[in-house]
């Protein structure tokens, strides 16, 4: 394999939240221009399996190796609430080195153009949803890590994170995502969360 | 990046936004220093001599006031995650708010101290040694705070309790810093200093292992 391609793989996790081993045994690979579809019932410990994958949770057995940068979307959007959006994505574009005019292409794509005056207290829980995906997309890391991406979008915006993921793969990316939703994007494999669990 | 986040942090602290501003510490410090002379009475001796002991609580007390706003509400939304998945340590990011927090708390009041000196009826030298005092011992206070307010994130009633924390861990500042006032204690400033230092060194690394264990 090509030392520069972006990859995310793990070997024989196992998950432990309290008293509780949510699942072991679990290993995956995903390579460029492949996407992962994590599914299971809600509690299963499709979050904990991304935070684990992000590197934000130790496992309790087992590793992660990745190749790339990594963005990860949770339910949290990480955006000041009380900052106009425009602003809010426009520190994480200074962070991350984003240029200006792609924070706007990316800003359009998840169609926020015209909402960027509005602080983000008054965005709906829709519209925070995709604020958070515009910021993870503007980071531009080739391995996205999308924690229920669909909730509370509606039946436009999941059609358009499909095509986003769609074409973040065809770049050669890697996408993994967790929900407990049907998700249509050409090529999507998928993971049963409950074949692993305990 | 660094520089970014630096800003945020400032901004974040210092402006009104929705988390209070740094006005409400300077003017909760120039209150307590209007409130002294009133409870001891106006005895211009006494209240020299014990004046510079005041400043040195009051300013003990409104570091404590923004400790809730410090690091929770970043935590809470995700910021440490986002900084942390960017290859960002947390002991980084907790210098920088240490930074942020001294000069958005520190630097307005040592700018306030002129102020509650002529209320309290200091001299110019005494003035002179208090702001000295403070310089030295302000940098430790903003450390503990952080650290503080880093390991009792996402308690419940951690705001009171980070208070409670903070007052005995400060209390070398308090005894050295109020010390270099009397007579001849000049060298209390350089031990207020020594303090500091070691406070500064081991905050960051106390507050990021604080918030690596909250992601547990």
């Amino acid at each position: 394999m090509n030392a520069s391609e972006p990859f995310l793989s793990a070997e024989d996790l196992a998950c432990r939240r309290g008293d509780r081993i949510l699942f072991a045994g679990l290993s995956l690979h995903v390579g460029p221009g492949q996407a992962l579809h994590l599914a299971g019932a809600n509690g299963i410990g499709k979050s904990s399996l991304m935070r684990i994958l992000a590197g934000l949770l130790r496992p309790y057995a087992g590793s992660v190796a990745r190749g790339g940068a990594l963005a990860l979307l949770d339910e949290r959007p990480a955006l000041d609430t009380h900052q106009p959006l425009g602003r809010a994505l426009a520190f994480w574009a200074r962070v991350d080195g984003t240029a200006h005019d792609r924070l706007e292409r990316v800003s359009d794509n998840v169609g926020l153009g015209d909402l960027l005056d509005v602080p983000v207290r008054y965005l709906s829980t829709g519209q925070r949803k995709r604020a958070a995906l515009a910021r993870t997309i503007a980071q531009g890391a080739p391995i996205w890590l999308l924690d229920e991406p669909l909730n509370g979008l509606d039946t436009a915006s999941v059609a358009m994170v499909e095509r986003l993921v769609a074409r973040h793969c065809a770049d050669g990316g890697v996408c993994l995502l967790a929900s407990h939703q049907p998700v249509a994007v050409p090529g999507l494999a998928r993971l049963e969360l409950a074949e692993f669990a305990r | 990046m660094m520089w970014a986040i630096l800003r945020r942090d400032i901004a974040l602290l210092l402006g009104g936004g929705r988390r209070g501003g740094a006005l409400l510490p300077v003017l909760f410090f120039l209150a307590v220093a209007m409130l002294y002379p009133f409870a001891v009475g106006p005895d211009a001796k006494l209240l020299a001599r014990t004046g510079g002991g005041v400043v040195w609580v009051a300013a003990l007390l409104a570091a404590i006031l923004p400790l809730d706003r410090l690091v929770e509400p970043d935590l809470e939304a995700g910021f440490f995650d986002q900084w942390a998945l960017r290859g960002l340590a947390e002991e980084w990011t907790c210098s920088l708010r240490i930074l942020a927090h001294w000069l958005s708390f520190a630097v307005p009041l040592m700018l306030a101290t002129p102020i509650a000196a002529v209320l309290l009826g200091l001299s110019g030298d005494q003035l002179l040694t208090l702001e000295m005092g403070l310089l030295a011992g302000t940098p430790g206070l903003a450390a503990l705070g952080v650290a503080v307010a880093a390991i009792t994130a996402g308690l419940r009633g951690g705001a009171a309790l980070a208070g409670l924390l903070v007052m005995p861990l400060a209390v070398p500042l308090l005894v050295f810093g109020a010390g270099s006032l009397l007579p001849g204690g000049t060298g209390g400033i350089a031990l207020t200093g020594a303090v500091s230092l070691v406070l500064v060194a081991l905050a960051p690394f106390a507050a990021g292992a604080a918030i690596r264990a909250a992601r547990e």
